[in-house]
């Protein structure tokens, strides 16, 4: 960083320099031209001389810039290495370039007299012909003319032969040029200067690469040099067609130009999780489901695959389609469904073993994902929250150059304008402490009465769930839709108002918007959590109450089939067993498919309910502010009601959740990332319809922190918090002994055992075992230990030198005021 | 891949590629907006690289531009002769640094020239008070806006000539975290 700042300023005085040099060479060569030319042409001569010499000397600084840093940058890392002191190097450094800018100039003249010398005439004639061409034109020609006599003068500089210091140099040069041609798009240059250096260092480059391959032995660089270009251009390619494949790029504009960044963001964020969920359908849809129903047993031919005697007469009902009963239940959809046979068809195909790893590989692809793009906006914006710069941040940044929308321009405006005055205002007056016992009791107060929400939404859940375990017991006939369902529109309707009641009781604490807004997202959370964890302790419950089930059911299965054997022994002991219809096997309750049942039944409630209050709360509202304004009272748009805003922060938990809802279920029910791509498709076009046509912008624009990380970083937590449950049942509770891949195992986890004893070479298994040996991982985990200390406490040390030089900085200031 | 286009050469795309932080597909589609600014004007084959500039009035019309208060200067940062009109090349290269993918540096770069009224390579205090009365369409007050000016200028300046210069700019924009977002436009 030192040395690039460095470097810029010294190209700055450079460029200084160089300016001045020009502009006396340009004096000398009008003087010279004056005397030479007729008077009618000489202001034109004059003019395009002019214009020439100037963009000769631009593209001449640049070609010499660029070359000279190569060498100076080299050079400089040389000069580091030897001494080791950066103020010594500093010096060596200055007086190396200074020695340099004298001879590179030294150098342009020379050789810009050889091409003066060889052009004159030439130029001469052409300037009378071209008076009314283009000057572009023009120049570019004669650039290219004066680059073949340098790029000749080069070649007679540097012949074939060369020692190997020498290649050594030219294949430094050579990439450094390609260097500059993958930075060319950052650079502040106009384009024109852009495309010129692109194609000089394109074809400087093509020569010297050429030559750096004849030769003995640079067969393989040149095999290299291929392959980067076929690699580059293959790049390239792709991301041609990867921007091609991203949707609704128009859409998320509109939104953009009507109501600003912030709104957008989440719609930016919404396509991101559709990518997601689609990477994750297509891993379970392609490696579980697909393979299971094409080359797997087939409907019917084996009890679990097979809808029971008793409940055939009522499979096909809507009603049971709706709740995931019936022919729905025992389908791909379900853990239950699937055979715990080894290998499936003609490919062998490891059922148990895929369905295992695809579970596990979600869960790894999602870490992934989340924890890459976090680190990439951390690296992007800026250093934290800084309270240093706030007038110079709002009159620089607080315009959103996305709007497009004349009405959102005004409101950006009077936003704008408010902020200004609120900052004016702060900036005036010390804040006024009175009253802070006032202050603190009542933010307490309100603390105890949110607490006191969680707590009742948490015990409501609770014993919604157990009554609804109690009318399961009952047989689902005898209640009404509502008492079926209570536990799903509990938790949707808990998540709707809940959330408004926290908005109403933050007004007792008086915080600054911002403060509010996070307290706001945090109590959300909170309730979103408590819910999802309370409806899982509630499953919970149900599983062991399956599997005191199962026990039962087991051991009415040995007495049912020992009366079977002995029926037919008595009757006919020399006839053919008996054929049992799958469907009137005994089944034992499958507490798999319960569990991916449930959740599959709360995603789409949740889905329904998300809906339902989006076509009431924004599209009725907007509606009835619009038509029943004609004939009300008060005026319905600027008071009471008036349109509503779209809430950011709200819609992204309720992603969120949604999304953390879909990593728990998805092991027991493959069918949810399917689910969830459908969902957020139609969410997609559905909130953007809603957006455009019932929202209006936001008059005050707080986002909950500068950087994108906060949503990133919650997600990150509801991956962990969901992935915990699933992880806690496949490790300590056995698999049903009649349903699903790993029926018959003790535990779930067995089946890498199996597989690596089996398939594995029998070393691998040893080495394996050997590995998990407590001897071995325990030293590791120390190891890991010790590491993450180490990271922190040099972060930590970062972090206080960062602070000390914003001191200085600070002092500094200070002592040049 | 696809169509045969006969806008451009596939070198002169290649080049806009590597100069540039648009794909193919958004080049293509950058001609086409030219195009519809002045159908009669702007060629429909640039393979000769033909010379023409559109007027500052046409550009800022567009959608993306029409509501930004600072349009007129952003046509004229990125043109050549300072006074708005752009070139094809000129156009890429404005739509390119203000896209999203430009770097946190060169959209400092070009930020700095854009608030710099005066074109004298300072942010004095003039080129602040237009930059706020454009902001809050003058409803601040003259006081209000001097003592913004002035409280902006203290922060950010560290060379204590009470302007600031490039250097004093990019330290300061770059540590905001709304910088990149907010200077962006879609296209």
């Amino acid at each position: 960083d030192e040395v690039s700042s460095f470097q810029e300023e010294h190209e700055r005085e450079r460029h200084r320099a160089k300016r001045r040099d020009g502009d006396r060479e340009k004096k000398k060569r009008r003087k010279g031209r004056r005397r030479r030319a007729s008077r009618a042409g000489e202001r034109e001569d004059e003019l395009q001389a002019r214009h020439e010499k100037r963009e000769a000397g631009r593209r001449k600084r640049a070609k010499n810039y660029q070359e000279s840093e190569g060498r100076e940058r080299d050079e400089e890392e040389q000069a580091q290495i030897k001494t080791g002191k950066t103020a010594k190097t500093k010096k060596n450094i200055k007086n190396e370039k200074t020695r340099k800018v004298e001879q590179e100039e030294g150098e342009a003249e020379e050789r810009n007299a050889k091409g003066k010398k060889k052009h004159g005439s030439a130029k001469k004639e052409e300037k009378d012909e071209d008076g009314g061409k283009c000057a572009a034109k023009e120049k570019t020609q004669e650039v290219k003319k004066k680059k073949h006599k340098r790029d000749s003068e080069e070649k007679e500089l540097r012949p074939e032969s060369l020692s190997p210091e020498e290649l050594e140099k030219l294949k430094e040069a050579v990439d450094e040029r390609k260097k500059l041609i993958q930075g060319l798009r950052g650079k502040p240059w106009s384009m024109k200067k852009k495309l010129v250096t692109l194609r000089e260092s394109q074809e400087f480059v093509e020569k010297y690469e050429g030559a750096l391959g004849k030769g003995k032995g640079r067969k393989l660089y040149a095999y290299k040099v291929m392959m980067a270009k076929k690699w580059m251009k293959f790049q390239r390619d792709f991301e041609n067609f990867k921007t091609a494949c991203i949707p609704w790029e128009m859409k998320i504009k509109e939104i953009e130009s009507h109501f600003g960044s912030s709104v957008a963001s989440y719609f930016i964020f919404l396509r991101w999780m559709y990518g997601i969920n689609m990477i994750l359908f297509g891993l379970t849809f392609g490696l579980v489901m697909v393979p299971e129903a094409l080359m797997g047993r087939p409907y019917g031919s084996i009890p679990r695959k097979t809808v029971p005697r008793a409940e055939e007469a009522s499979a096909m009902d809507f009603a049971v389609l709706w709740d995931f009963g019936g022919y729905a239940q025992y389908s791909v959809l379900f853990y239950g469904y699937y055979n715990n046979q080894r290998a499936i068809g003609w490919l062998k195909f490891r059922m148990p073993l895929s369905y295992f790893l695809v579970g596990v590989g979600t869960v790894a692809y999602s870490y992934m994902v989340v924890i890459r793009t976090m680190a990439r906006n951390a690296n992007e914006s800026g250093v934290g929250d800084d309270n240093s710069f706030n007038f110079s941040w709002k009159t620089f940044t607080s315009w959103d150059y996305l709007i497009g929308n004349p009405e959102t321009a005004d409101n950006k405006f009077a936003s704008i304008t408010t902020s200004f005055k609120e900052a004016i205002l702060e900036e005036q007056e010390s804040r006024k402490d009175d009253n802070i016992h006032l202050t603190r009791f009542l933010r307490v107060l309100a603390n105890f009465l949110v607490l006191c929400c969680l707590a009742g939404s948490g015990y409501l859940i609770y014993f919604v769930v157990r009554r609804s375990q109690k009318f399961a017991l009952d047989g689902l006939d005898t209640h009404t839709w509502w008492e079926r369902n209570e536990v799903n529109m509990v938790m949707s309707l808990l998540g709707m108002f809940c959330p408004m009641l926290f908005d109403v009781i933050s007004a007792l604490e008086n915080y600054h918007p911002r403060v509010a807004l996070q307290w706001q997202l945090g109590r959300i959370f909170a309730l979103f959590l408590g819910n999802l964890y309370t409806f899982i302790i509630a499953l919970m419950d149900e599983i062991n109450l399956k599997r005191e089930e199962e026990k039962i059911v087991k051991f009415n299965i040995t007495t049912w089939e020992a009366s079977l054997y002995n029926s037919t022994v008595s009757e006919n002991s020399t006839g053919p067993p008996i054929t049992i219809q799958p469907a009137d096997v005994p089944r034992g309750p499958c507490w798999e498919t319960m569990v991916g049942q449930e959740f599959v039944r709360l995603i789409i409630s949740d889905t329904m309910t998300t809906y339902i209050t989006l076509l009431i709360g924004d599209f009725l509202r907007a509606v009835l502010v619009r038509f029943l304004n004609y004939c009300w009272c008060w005026d319905l748009e600027a008071g009471f009601p008036s349109y509503s805003e779209f809430d950011v922060s709200g819609n992204v938990l309720g992603l969120i959740f949604n999304q953390g809802m879909i990593w728990m279920g998805a092991f027991y029910a493959p069918c949810l990332p399917a689910l969830n791509v459908l969902r957020l498709h139609v969410s997609m076009y559905l909130q953007c319809w809603a957006v455009m046509c019932c929202n209006v912008p936001q008059e005050r624009v707080f986002k909950a922190s500068g950087s994108n990380n906060f949503y990133m970083a919650m997600l990150l937590v509801i991956l962990f918090l969901s992935t915990l449950p699933a992880i806690y049942t496949i490790v300590t509770i056995p698999p049903s002994f009649d349903c699903g891949p790993f029926s018959g195992k003790k535990r779930m986890f067995d089946v890498i055992q199996e597989t690596l004893e089996s398939d594995f070479p029998a070393w691998f298994s040893k080495v394996f075992s050997s590995a998990s040996n407590p001897g071995l991982v325990l030293p590791f985990i120390l190891l890991m230990v010790l590491a993450i200390y180490y990271l922190q406490s040099t972060s930590k040390s970062y972090k206080e030198a960062n602070v000390e030089l914003k001191k200085k900085l600070q002092t500094c200031k200070q002592k040049t005021k | 891949m696809g169509n045969k286009q006969t806008i451009f050469t596939d070198e002169q795309l290649d080049a806009y590629q590597d100069c540039t932080f648009f794909t193919r597909k958004e080049i293509l589609r950058l001609h086409g907006r030219y195009h519809e600014l002045a159908p009669h004007l702007v060629p429909m084959d640039y393979t000769n690289d033909p010379d023409c500039k559109l007027p500052l009035a046409l550009i800022v019309n567009m959608p993306e531009l029409k509501e930004n208060p600072f349009r007129n200067r952003i046509v004229e940062s990125f043109s050549e002769d300072g006074m708005g009109n752009l070139s094809f090349n000129e156009f890429v290269d404005m739509f390119s640094v203000l896209s999203e993918t430009a770097s946190r540096e060169l959209k400092a770069i070009y930020a700095f020239k854009i608030y710099d009224f005066n074109v004298d390579n300072y942010l004095c205090k003039e080129d602040l008070e237009k930059t706020l009365n454009r902001l809050t369409k003058e409803e601040l007050t003259p006081e209000e806006v001097e003592l913004v000016c002035q409280k902006s200028i203290e922060e950010a300046d560290l060379d204590g000539d009470n302007k600031l210069s490039f250097a004093d700019f990019e330290n300061m924009i770059t540590r905001a975290p709304d910088f990149l977002s907010t200077f962006h436009i879609r296209i």
